[in-house]
């Protein structure tokens, strides 16, 4: 008889090795998946993982990682600080067109003059932006107690509501023949955020995601703040005694979360996307919970899973282009990924035990 | 920071030789669908077109495709990703695509790219789109007869040009048949979302229109209309004929395959130049579904005839004398609309209420 024991401590070795096992199990049935549907197992995993990193095209798509994963990482560290004190900020996918959205309308209110301090007013305004969008949730749970999960993820739909309409009215392109959608700004020197290195992929937000990771390293390691979260969310009746106030932590962790997922969303708009357009969002604030967790909420952790979903959306795209394998396939391919994750994570606290019960 | 410059120009230009290099024998041709080839409508009828380009060329060509590509980035990624493959020719089937299409367009000079509903064209890229605005002048004229409340809705896709042409020439034309008939708009600002466009019928059947149009290309409005009973609606992008003989009396259908053949084999004669195509039903670029038998003999004679006007061109369905909502004057009496206005149009007609969402 197998059965679940649980375990004294969480073991600390299956808690690194359970993404390992998850990203294993993932190949191994998605092979069979895409067996099943008439397509090579090896080949396709084999261009899913191996072909952006080392293929024939590395060079183009290794730049491409740093422009996919970026954004997925400097969301997901904002997110993790909250997860880690139990507050949960599901909307960083509003908190991201808001940020792209002030971003882009700081920029392109001095269309045309070029001057060096646009791009940093326009860095400012997207974090700003985020940020304020953050509050609207956080504000309400501490004053009203709602619930923080309902209200940031209803305000990603009030988001996407208010994209539509600068898209086609305050921020349209006036040279656009009646077409929704902002001005390029790849076309405005001044607040393009372009490559800083020419082919490398590496662009501005690539720098504030790294930033971003060692930060938020350092705060939970070595900062008081950090302490606080980690112990909210470890213990939260010893925090209270420790004199932790909630309704601080909710507002920085919030505001936190917010402020970088509005970052992430002016780099993209001002860099790879280079405008506002009714479908600028594509999930990336969505994508960024499951990197957060696939990272183990840990900001080492998270820049790994960064790369690998962004591993796995290119590789996607490729074996969809060489293999014909349905965006589906590869949909639940990705899912499975999270599956497997949260299913491998229960043997971190429990253990696999064969036979009856032992009599205490 | 100079020696990596250096380093990554040489490989981009090696990749790009041998990319050249392979696809002499056959000729590449990719497709970057914005939906689920499966959606039923726009994306479903673009990949019958390359169905039809590969039937028609058989081993002489080869086709790729990558669907749900997200406007932006990612679709810029996906096209430089066909052009290293090899690609000669690439199909990018969405509005959304067009800055991404030059973008890519200008990293590799030798591949053709064709990009679908824009405006912004190069050495090469072409823009084709379809008059798919002659269709609704054909729904417009039905429903104008089929409607009992006198309330047709119209599910609205973006407003944009596109759109809001399918929406006058719609009016337009259930007007003249029915002069009390009245319009009511739901934007979903969605191409592809079975559960918005739903709501967004049954919210109009809800108003008392017993008569919908579509922008939007699922079959989710057609259910709902099946399921309220009395409801007529319209097969969108794809002719839909699943829900024949009703609710959908009958359809506009995009052909875009003698388009990809033909494009496909002046890529094959070298003989491709950057165009700028928009063809209506007398090209055959946009088809009518069959007009089932819910609707009357002498209203389906009357569609019947109008196709034939504007196949053959007797007719142009933007004809004076027209106004615009605001009552200010557009056509006068015979004169016809250039292509300059209708591809630009952000204005409704005189009748039609409502303001186009800003």
């Amino acid at each position: 008889m197998i059965r679940l024991e649980k375990r004294p401590q969480p073991s600390r070795a299956w808690s690194l090795a359970t993404p390992l096992v998850a990203v294993l199990a993932t190949m191994v049935f998605g092979g069979l998946l895409f067996a099943a549907l008439g397509k090579p197992p090896v080949e396709a995993i084999r261009t899913i993982f191996w072909e952006p990193l080392f293929g024939e095209f590395s060079f183009y798509y290794r730049p491409q990682l740093l422009v996919k994963g970026a954004p997925l990482v400097l969301i997901a560290i904002g997110l993790s600080l909250g997860f880690r004190a139990g507050i949960w900020n599901i909307g960083a996918e509003g908190q991201y067109i808001m940020g792209a959205i002030c971003g882009a309308g700081a920029g392109l209110a001095f269309y045309p003059l070029e001057a060096f301090y646009i791009f940093p007013i326009m860095v400012i305004a997207g974090a700003l932006g985020g940020w304020a969008w953050a509050m609207i949730p956080a504000i309400l749970k501490t004053r009203f107690g709602t619930n923080e999960i309902l209200v940031s993820l209803m305000l990603v739909y009030v988001a996407e509501q208010f994209l539509a309409s600068v898209s086609l009215g305050l921020l349209k392109n006036p040279e656009g023949f009646g077409f929704p959608g902002s001005r390029n700004l790849q076309a405005y020197d001044s607040a393009h955020n372009a490559e800083l290195i020419a082919g490398t992929g590496m662009h501005w937000g690539v720098v504030a995601a790294l930033i971003a990771v060692i930060f938020a390293y350092v705060l939970l390691n070595r900062h008081m703040t950090g302490y606080h979260i980690r112990l909210t969310g470890e213990a939260p009746r010893a925090a209270k005694f420790a004199g932790v106030n909630p309704a601080r932590l909710v507002l920085f962790c919030l505001g936190m979360s917010g402020a970088l997922a509005g970052l992430a969303g002016m780099f993209e708009v001002s860099g790879p996307s280079g405008q506002i357009s009714i479908d600028f969002n594509v999930g990336y604030g969505f994508t960024a919970i499951i990197v957060a967790f696939l990272g183990r909420l840990h900001p080492v952790g998270i820049l790994l899973a960064g790369g690998l979903m962004a591993l796995t959306y290119i590789g996607g795209d490729i074996a969809q282009s060489n293999l014909q394998l349905p965006a589906a396939a590869i949909q639940v391919f990705q899912g499975m990924l999270l599956f497997f994750l949260l299913a491998f994570d229960l043997l971190t606290n429990f253990r696999i035990a064969i036979g009856k019960p032992e009599v205490a | 920071m100079k020696l990596t410059k250096l380093l990554t120009s040489a490989a981009v230009a090696l990749g790009l030789a041998a990319g050249a290099a392979w696809a002499q024998d056959k000729t590449k041709v990719g497709f970057v669908y914005v939906g689920p080839v499966g959606d039923g409508g726009w994306t479903y009828e673009h990949d019958q077109g390359r169905k039809a380009v590969e039937a028609e060329f058989g081993d002489k060509v080869e086709t790729v495709y990558v669907e749900n590509v997200a406007e932006g980035p990612d679709a810029e990624r996906v096209m430089t990703q066909m052009a290293l493959e090899g690609a000669d020719l690439i199909f990018t089937t969405s509005f959304g695509y067009m800055d991404p299409t030059i973008n890519v367009a200008k990293k590799f000079p030798n591949v053709k790219f064709e990009h679908a509903t824009g405006y912004k064209r190069a050495e090469n890229v072409s823009t084709y789109s379809a008059r798919f605005y002659e269709g609704r002048a054909v729904q417009g004229t039905i429903a104008g007869h089929m409607t009992e409340s006198n309330i047709i809705g119209y599910i609205g896709s973006y407003p944009i040009p596109e759109v809001i042409r399918g929406i006058n020439s719609a009016y337009i034309h259930a007007k003249k048949v029915n002069p009390d008939v009245q319009f009511k708009i739901v934007w979903a600002f969605t191409w592809f979302d079975p559960a918005k466009e739903a709501d967004a019928a049954k919210v109009l059947i809800e108003q008392g229109a017993d008569v919908i149009l579509q922008h939007t290309d699922s079959t989710a409005p057609q259910a709902a209309a099946q399921a309220a009973g009395n409801v007529y609606t319209f097969g969108q992008a794809s002719d839909m004929a699943e829900y024949g003989p009703k609710p959908r009396i009958s359809s506009i259908i995009d052909n875009w395959a003698p388009y990809y053949i033909a494009r496909t084999k002046a890529v094959m004669d070298g003989t491709w130049e950057s165009v700028d195509t928009w063809d209506g039903i007398g090209a055959g670029m946009v088809g009518i579904g069959e007009i089932t038998d819910a609707v009357p003999a002498e209203v389906k004679a009357e569609a019947e005839a109008l196709i034939e006007k504007i196949a053959s061109g007797d007719y142009h369905p933007f004809t004076g004398p027209l106004k615009k909502q605001d009552g200010s004057d557009w056509l006068a009496e015979g004169e016809v609309a250039d292509d300059g206005t209708l591809a630009g149009m952000n204005f409704y007609v005189e009748g039609l209420e409502g303001d186009i969402p800003q």
